[in-house]
């Protein structure tokens, strides 16, 4: 790649311009939730006393635990039959329709989609749970893992399957020892999406989380407590799982970075 | 090398891919130890015939044998045959030790034997320095030997090669045909190459099969294939041929303009069907005055010269014939006749190195 020469000054400004319209919102949020006040209009000196509160809700304790079991459980679901489903159209031959209804899960609007598992949950008569949040995430996450491990098949040479095989290895032997170490940076970084998007989905999981609070996820409660102004625990909990979520996307691009080619 | 029994039989293969007959009918013999060629053009069907060999394509029609059993539909992973891949196929993520010592662990070896093992096959292939990197950080010719180094370590009972020289540059080529014999006469392994190098093939193997259209055009020694073409397909894809078109006459070919040019193995030609008589470079002598006595000669104007240290190629512009004639002297001969480009000339070569040939 050719060195990129030093942007001139209007580019940089630009550029300056964009982080801080995308930036200074959350910025804000995350200074208010050190305010010892917690009110929006003056600083009062720095505090940890709304995230010492926070751990001692008992409310957003098991809304954490809550979005946790369905985030850890829909990844390894998604993670699993996306990576298999994108093992098994790579091999075909490609086509557009196919591709299309794989990527619709990723495109079709989250209302949609919450409306449709809804009914079709209610169509089987199940009773509403996690369980029923889990399966609905799966449905979004498998398409995203899909389409990042695919990424990554892109550039896999096959001829090692081959390889593997002529040694004398079986195929679980090949996908065990061979594929799925060469591809699995893809597949870290399709499950850390997948985990992310779970972490803090809220209208999928509203509406398919049924009656009662024990299957509240942490989107939901927080919802639940701005509905009476936002609280300075919500800056605080906000703040959280805005770094998380960030650490999560900064990992996944860190595991699938193609190596770049050294000369 | 002499052949005794046959480790691997192909008794006539058919392989279709749609439309497409990538081997039509194949049937060969290869011989314990032998050094075999497949040659030929892109698209001739070599590759997908050795393939077939190691198990990744099934026949449409015909049988594969291996000392005398059927494993026709044997899967890749249970033939002990291996095959060399033309990308080389290295396991990216394992080092050159766990690339080699691959193969060993799915036969179930004890830890000892693969370790000494590998440790033998690192030495013979010049890796043991090598044997910790990852194949990323070697070279074209270092990987090539890794490839070569994790197909025989398991000892197979044939190595199939494919274009296995064909990534390296020519220098490093060269090298490599040399070693590539050396090792596998030490080894005493049949060894399969597929390549479309004629050079190459007529370097290292015992034996050649020219293919062409997914079939055996010809199959024999270099010097049967070189010396005794049986087509002209095969005599133009086998080094360089004059040839000069006419009309098929008993004992030879009648050119316009030259008469009655005499040559041999005119087997199955009809009298006046349309012929061509090969003629090595090397066979034709040039003489300036008149043709010499008990050659046939056509004369001609010299070209151009091409000088090659130590011999000299002349193109000679023959009357009535297409082509200028490539005519292959030594450079003392070359010295001795003071040849110079315009000159009248006339080339001569004796009728048995005269070859008549169609298609």
């Amino acid at each position: 790649m050719p060195r990129a020469r030093s942007a001139p000054v209007a580019l940089n400004l630009h550029l300056g311009l964009v982080y801080a319209f995308l930036y200074g919102p959350v910025a804000v949020l995350m200074v208010l939730s050190f305010n010892r006040a917690g009110m929006p209009t003056a600083w009062t000196g720095f505090s940890l006393d709304w995230y010492v509160r926070l751990a001692n809700s008992p409310a957003i304790i098991s809304s954490t635990v809550n979005t946790l079991i369905v985030a850890v459980c829909s990844t390894l679901i998604a993670t699993a039959l996306g990576t298999l489903l994108a093992l098994g159209v790579e091999k075909r031959r490609t086509s557009s329709a196919l591709d299309a209804l794989l990527f619709a899960p990723m495109i079709i609007p989250d209302i949609v989609l919450a409306i449709a598992l809804l009914s079709f949950f209610t169509l089987l008569e199940l009773t509403l749970g996690l369980y029923s949040i889990i399966l609905s995430h799966v449905v979004f996450n498998i398409a995203f893992v899909c389409a990042v491990v695919r990424t990554r098949l892109k550039q896999f040479d096959y001829s090692i399957v081959e390889a593997s095989s002529d040694l004398g290895a079986s195929d679980f032997t090949t996908f065990r020892r061979i594929t799925l170490p060469v591809i699995f940076p893809g597949v870290l970084a399709g499950a850390l999406l997948a985990f992310t998007l779970s972490v803090d989905e809220f209208i999928i999981a509203y509406f398919t989380s049924g009656a009662g609070s024990s299957s509240t996820t942490l989107p939901m409660r927080i919802y639940s407590m701005i509905r009476f102004g936002v609280t300075p625990e919500i800056n605080a909990m906000a703040t959280i799982v805005m770094l998380f979520s960030f650490v999560l996307v900064f990992l996944s691009q860190r595991a699938n970075r193609v190596p770049s080619v050294h000369q | 090398m002499m052949r005794q029994d046959s480790v691997i039989e192909v008794d006539g293969v058919t392989r279709r891919f749609g439309s497409l007959t990538a081997v039509d009918g194949v049937s060969l013999e290869l011989g314990e130890g032998e050094f075999f060629a497949l040659l030929g053009p892109s698209g001739c069907g070599k590759t997908t015939l050795l393939r077939l060999i190691a198990g990744f394509e099934i026949p449409d029609a015909g049988r594969i044998l291996l000392d005398g059993n059927d494993i026709t539909r044997l899967r890749p992973n249970r033939r002990p045959v291996n095959l060399m891949f033309q990308s080389y196929a290295l396991f990216p993520h394992m080092t050159v030790r766990a690339n080699i010592a691959y193969g060993l662990e799915m036969e179930k070896r004890p830890k000892d034997e693969i370790r000494s093992r590998v440790a033998d096959i690192l030495a013979m292939t010049e890796l043991t320095a090598l044997a910790d990197r990852k194949p990323d950080k070697l070279s074209g010719g270092q990987r090539q030997r890794v490839a070569l180094a994790r197909a025989l370590v398991k000892r197979p009972r044939v190595l199939l090669l494919d274009e296995p020289l064909g990534a390296l540059d020519k220098k490093l080529r060269e090298q490599m045909q040399l070693e590539l014999k050396k090792l596998q006469h030490e080894l005493g392994i049949t060894f399969v190459v597929v390549t479309h190098d004629q050079d190459e093939a007529l370097v290292m193997a015992d034996r050649i099969a020219l293919m062409k259209d997914g079939v055996i055009a010809q199959a024999g020694s270099p010097r049967e294939l070189y010396e005794n073409p049986a087509s002209r397909f095969v005599a133009g894809f086998i080094g360089v041929t004059n040839f000069f078109e006419g009309r098929a006459a008993d004992g030879g070919v009648i050119v316009d303009g030259h008469g009655l040019l005499q040559g041999t193995g005119a087997t199955g030609i009809a009298a006046g069907e349309r012929v061509a008589l090969a003629v090595r470079p090397e066979r034709i002598a040039l003489s300036r005055e008149a043709g010499l006595a008990g050659h046939n000669a056509v004369a001609g104007d010299i070209a151009d010269l091409a000088y090659h240290g130590q011999d000299v190629n002349l193109l000679v512009r023959v009357d009535g014939v297409d082509r200028p004639v490539m005519v292959r002297l030594t450079a003392a001969e070359e010295e001795q006749g003071n040849f110079q480009p315009g000159q009248r000339v006339w080339c001569n070569w004796r009728p048995e190195h005269g070859r008549v040939l169609k298609d």
